[in-house]
């Protein structure tokens, strides 16, 4: 089966931010230039916080601007990206409604979620989870 | 990409000229570690001798360490200046997003000098600086307004900080903060009035790097393993469950808790101001500092109504920690937690040390007490014990000084006991206000010879709660020893720059292991030594702007008042001082 992240409660979450250093991480490298997830606050800490991260469209309106078919649908929902066919146009980014697809500026390639998981691994609130679609 | 070993931009800020530069220098981050290590260095270096504190020639110093932007709970920026407050040393640190900022924009430390002549922002990335005018922003009387602007216009690039200051700042009040992230503050000292003279009103800076490590596995494994300790093990469990606000409970237990400008130390308003009753009936929200999953930071929901017209509300999000709560509640006498919070709530957005403004009011109050003032002097307000309205209204004062008393009283409590009389329970310590422990002679032996003179210098306090549960009995030459190992080591902490709170995880070994992985080799021995450098380092500029051992003022409340120890004695706190000195002098 196929899965993804799924924020559970995002009222649980304490924006420490541990997802995006966690989704660098995979790379063995430190900070996050190249997290795939990003956790914001909604205008002043006060009020909360959002996490974007790829949701896994059944149908991706990021794969239908695409260009040259760098992005293409998974089975079962959401998208791999294939970085020879990218031609770093960034139709993708602008066409994500919740804002879910980085920039990676050392390569100058998109980034999304691969749906892993390792992140939800340093969540100590619960807030995220990877689920079967 | 940077290499995580390698840490050496500083960015040097000329607010007189509107122009920046940065240096490569790894050789000073090499043998000072960064944070304060280096801080102390470059303010060394920047601050020329004997300089008024609130002229352009102040610099300010930002630095942050290895750690930070790799390991968790290393979240801290250090900050360096001279302090108008005390005229000497002013070190400070705030949490939030700040230190990650500036590392996840590449450099380790950021230095601000000159001053611009009308009221400016800067906005900090990787590219560098850019000076924007602020001139809507200044006067405005609410930092979470100003934070709200700034977040609005500057867009979301990684993770961003928005450091500013509040009309304290900009009113040079020398016990100024300078607020970031709404809820954390570099406190004590005078930070924001330093900012208020360089007509800096706020900094923003954002960063998205990442950062190659030596040994990648070896990365990953030491991080779970750090990561095990702090979530896992529940070390940090007392802090994210009720807070730093556990500790109105437990001190009033053993009767440290100082009340009443420390006229006592048990507090009659415990069950409305104990840590456990605000997080029952006021916390609204719990929120980490970036890297951090410990999320220390407790926010009270308040929502008052508004007086003529029904079904009108305004909800206020107030942060609180132990040290607010001692000053602002405890020692004004606060019995009711709406009033503390509303309080606490004037000091934020003004962008006022909590504890400073608190021991302040509360001298106050006893000076009136005791009839050295009369509401002669504070035009009309009758302090009294528990009156958070009236303290509400004086603190409005005190930031627009109004008239000769408030204007004293904007200068700190040192200041104002020198010219009203009172000294006797002007409770400051090298001019600094006092923070929240009265536990025996280590606490304020910690406080007197504290770099900084506050807790967090050596945790004094700390080492007298073990010595009274142990049933020991204190000697001032120990506890010398103790404080000086304590308060060396902390410069390590604050060097890499992790959080207090986890000193018990960083411990030498592991931090000797954590230097190995990204590749840097350093042994806890070596480690322990740039300790008592660094703070040798920081004595040395205390000297040379005019500090002595010998000319520190006890105030004589702290030998009235009973500790846990009995009553102290003026001869082991001089004892003691006199001790540390040789340690630190190394004689």
């Amino acid at each position: 089966m196929v899965k993804r992240i799924s924020v559970v409660d995002v009222d649980l979450c304490v924006g420490c931010q541990l997802c995006m250093f966690a989704c660098n991480r995979r790379f063995a490298e430190a900070g996050i230039s190249r997290a795939a997830i990003f956790v914001q606050s909604v205008g002043g800490i006060e009020r909360g916080f959002i996490i974007r991260v790829c949701r896994a469209c059944k149908d991706p309106p990021c794969a239908k601007v695409c260009p040259t078919g760098a992005i293409s649908k998974r089975e079962g929902g959401g998208v791999r990206i294939d970085h020879k066919k990218c031609i770093a146009c960034g139709n993708c980014m602008k066409n994500c409604l919740i804002g879910a697809i980085f920039w990676d500026k050392s390569l100058n390639k998109p980034i999304v979620c691969t749906y892993c998981g390792y992140c939800v691994n340093y969540c100590p609130y619960g807030v995220i989870k990877l689920e079967e679609i | 990409m940077m290499e995580a070993s390698s840490l050496s931009k500083i960015l040097y800020i000329d607010l007189d000229n509107k122009r920046y530069w940065i240096k490569e220098r790894p050789e000073l981050f090499k043998e000072w570690l960064g944070g304060v290590g280096v801080g102390i260095k470059l303010l060394s270096e920047e601050c020329p001798k004997n300089i008024d504190p609130l002229s352009g020639e102040n610099p300010i110093i930002f630095a942050i360490g290895y750690f930070n932007g790799i390991y968790p709970l290393a979240s801290k920026t250090v900050a360096l200046f001279k302090s108008p407050l005390t005229g000497n040393l002013g070190e400070s640190h705030a949490g939030g997003r700040c230190g990650l900022a500036i590392r996840m924009a590449g450099y380790g430390a950021i230095v601000i000098k000159g001053s611009s002549d009308y009221p400016i922002y800067l906005v900090i990335d990787e590219n560098g600086v850019k000076f924007r005018d602020a001139s809507t922003l200044w006067g405005m009387s609410s930092t979470t307004a100003v934070g709200r602007i700034l977040r609005e216009k500057e867009g979301i690039p990684g993770i961003r900080s928005i450091m500013r200051i509040g009309r304290a700042g900009e009113k040079m009040i020398p016990y100024a903060c300078v607020i970031t992230e709404t809820f954390r503050t570099f406190g004590r000292l005078g930070l924001g009035a330093v900012f208020g003279s360089k007509k800096l009103k706020a900094i923003i800076i954002s960063g998205r790097d990442s950062l190659k490590v030596k040994d990648p596995r070896g990365y990953r494994n030491i991080y779970d393993e750090l990561y095990n300790s702090f979530i896992k093990s529940g070390a940090m469990k007392k802090y994210h469950d009720i807070g730093t606000s556990m500790n109105v409970t437990s001190l009033n237990l053993i009767s440290s808790l100082p009340v009443r400008n420390l006229q006592k130390t048990k507090f009659e308003g415990i069950n409305e101001l104990s840590g456990e009753a605000l997080a029952e009936k006021f916390l609204g929200r719990r929120i980490a500092c970036a890297h951090c999953p410990v999320s220390c930071i407790h926010v009270a929901t308040l929502r008052i109504p508004y007086e003529n017209e029904p079904y009108f509300y305004r909800i206020k999000m107030i942060p609180y920690d132990y040290e607010p709560i001692y000053a602002l509640g405890c020692m004004l006498d606060i019995r009711s937690a709406e009033g503390f919070l509303k309080i606490m709530d004037r000091v934020e957005e003004l962008g006022l040390d909590a504890i400073s403004t608190g021991v302040i009011l509360a001298w106050a109050t006893e000076c009136m007490e005791k009839g050295i003032i009369t509401t002669k002097e504070t035009d009309g307000l009758l302090l009294k014990w528990g009156d958070y309205e009236t303290y509400i209204e004086a603190i409005n004062r005190i930031v627009e000084m109004k008239g000769e008393f408030y204007e004293a009283l904007s200068k700190g409590v040192e200041y104002a006991s020198s010219k009203y009389g009172g000294k006797d329970f002007a409770l400051s310590f090298g001019g600094n206000e006092m923070p929240g422990y009265h536990c025996g002679l280590a606490t304020h032996i910690g406080f007197l010879v504290g770099m900084r003179h506050s807790h967090l210098d050596n945790a004094g306090y700390d080492i007298d709660q073990k010595l009274n549960a142990e049933g020991k009995k204190p000697n001032p030459k120990e506890i010398a020893k103790m404080i000086f190992e304590e308060e060396s080591w902390r410069q390590v902490l604050s060097s890499l720059v992790v959080c207090f709170f986890s000193r018990k995880v960083y411990t030498p070994e592991v931090i000797s292991r954590c230097f190995s992985v990204i590749g840097i080799d350093i042994t806890p021995s070596q480690l322990k030594e740039k300790g008592i450098e660094i703070l040798r380092e920081k004595y040395k500029f205390k000297v040379r702007e005019g500090f002595s051992f010998e000319k520190l003022r006890i105030p004589k409340r702290i030998l009235e008042t009973p500790t846990p120890q009995g009553i102290l004695r003026e001869e082991d706190i001089r004892e003691g001082i006199m001790e540390y000195k040789k340690l630190l002098e190394g004689k």
